[in-house]
């Protein structure tokens, strides 16, 4: 009995020597920034920044290799803490958001087979496009919102749509769409185009009710050409977000009923 | 080299750790979501297994035998294994920072897996030699990560998958856990019959 006390302690008395002397001589020295970093970080771990994990990224601000302000979950105010630790300058950047630009509910865009498949968008859009007339639109099986870390997609009526106070702008939804139709726009703004079909507007008509038709209508009442406001690409009216329109009084002027203000809703969380 | 054969046969396939002795259960159905986090599992698993067989079966064959004191194996196992995971992580980080990147966020998961005392406890008592042991020992490693890479692979497959929702999750991983242990059992006999044909 006594001896078994003596070896069970002894081989505890050896191993933790070992280890206390292995912790002493072959200890790594880190940066003890890289901890202050990680602490001011906000720990999501969502990648939005490129890097693996908040860890990674707070290794490559600590070496030098990345800019301050990628973290678009911690804002503006993490990149200012960290500045502080690292004694540089943050860059300035403005929360983003991501925006399904579709409107196309069950109600008003078309739907020309069923589809009865694996319920994701990526398996949909693989099966002859997808189930929906158009074929830029969302197809509503929810990879994005699978994909969120924030759980701020939901969808609603068919349709994808973003909760502006949970969303991080990480990008993720925008990298797993596969009809490319999610943007990240600045949160200040307002105004968008809810569409991304190109096509001349009679064909766009005719798989949606509430298609850009590329009638340049909100470019002429937002100030004409030299404001600058909106972009074409083909049929298809695109917010510039560089220098985005104020005037809300456009949204309710548009024919295609494609346009809307602030069209981000509130999940409730 | 063919009774090892036969050894490494039996130890992945016929009683495969994890689908046939339901040793490792946790990490079989924690980190097999994803391939890759099963594969440095896997590795890691192999590592320590491996390098604890040899370290047991020396505190046993030196120490606690000559001294009459078998019946206190298990505790001292425990011990020995805690600690040596952790010298493992220590060092690893020091002077292999790469494998550490790969493996590290394993090691601390695998100190008190039942897989690894398993292995000691399965050694101690078949009173094999040193190097039997530890080849033993690495060929059940290389059969849990075996295990692993297979159900990982299935279930990510299956999370495309669209079940019942009292099916979704951990539900459905057991359930696929089953059918494979079921499929292993296909294998039960393999060992008796190679070794047959070995003589």
């Amino acid at each position: 009995m006594t001896i078994a006390i003596l070896c069970i302690a002894g081989i505890g008395l050896v191993a933790a020597v070992v280890l206390a002397i292995a912790d002493g001589c072959l200890s790594v020295k880190e940066d003890p920034r890289i901890g202050m970093v990680v602490a001011a970080l906000p720990g999501a771990n969502c990648g939005g920044c490129g890097f693996p994990g908040c860890d990674g990224y707070a290794r490559a601000l600590v070496a030098g290799t990345a800019p301050n302000g990628a973290c678009a979950a911690g804002g503006e105010a993490c990149a200012a803490e960290i500045a502080k630790i690292l004694g540089v300058e943050a860059v300035a950047t403005e929360r983003r958001v991501a925006l399904v630009k579709c409107c196309g509910t069950r109600s008003e865009a078309i739907r020309v087979g069923d589809y009865n498949g694996i319920c994701d968008c990526g398996v949909a859009a693989m099966t002859a496009g997808g189930d929906k007339g158009c074929t830029y639109g969302c197809l509503g099986y929810g990879a994005c919102a699978n994909v969120c870390p924030k759980g701020a997609i939901s969808v609603r009526d068919g349709l994808a749509k973003v909760d502006k106070r949970l969303c991080i702008g990480c990008g993720k939804c925008v990298a797993v769409c596969p009809k490319k139709l999610i943007e990240l726009v600045p949160a200040s703004a307002t105004i968008h185009v809810l569409c991304n079909n190109p096509d001349k507007g009679p064909n766009v008509r005719k798989v949606c009710g509430v298609g850009c038709m590329g009638c340049h209508l909100c470019e002429k009442n937002s100030g004409g050409k030299e404001a600058g406001h909106f972009t074409f690409q083909g049929f298809l009216a695109k917010v510039n977000y560089e220098n985005p329109p104020t005037d809300a009084a456009i949204v309710a002027k548009c024919p295609a009923k494609c346009m809307a203000e602030d069209p981000h809703f509130e999940s409730g969380r | 080299m063919g009774r090892y054969f036969v050894l490494m046969v039996s130890a992945v396939l016929v009683n495969n750790f994890v689908l046939s002795r339901f040793l490792g259960c946790c990490p079989f159905l924690g980190v097999s979501k994803k391939l890759d986090t099963a594969l440095g599992m896997s590795g890691a698993v192999v590592f320590v297994m491996t390098i604890a067989s040899a370290v047991t079966w020396c505190l046993d064959r030196w120490l606690l035998f000559p001294n009459g004191l078998g019946y206190i194996h298990t505790l001292a196992f425990i011990l020995v294994i805690a600690a040596l995971v952790q010298f493992i992580d220590i060092a690893m980080k020091r002077f292999l920072p790469p494998l550490h990147a790969a493996l590290g966020i394993f090691l601390p998961l695998i100190t008190t897996n039942c897989a690894v005392l398993g292995v000691a406890e399965m050694n101690y008592a078949s009173r094999a030699g040193f190097g039997e042991a530890v080849f033993f020992s690495f060929a059940a490693a290389l059969g849990f990560g075996f295990a692993l890479v297979l159900f990982s692979g299935i279930r990510e497959k299956l999370a495309h998958a669209d079940p019942p929702r009292c099916f979704r999750g951990i539900a459905l991983a057991l359930v696929t856990g089953g059918l494979l242990a079921l499929a292993f059992m296909g294998f039960s006999g393999l060992d008796k019959g190679l070794e047959r044909i070995m003589q």
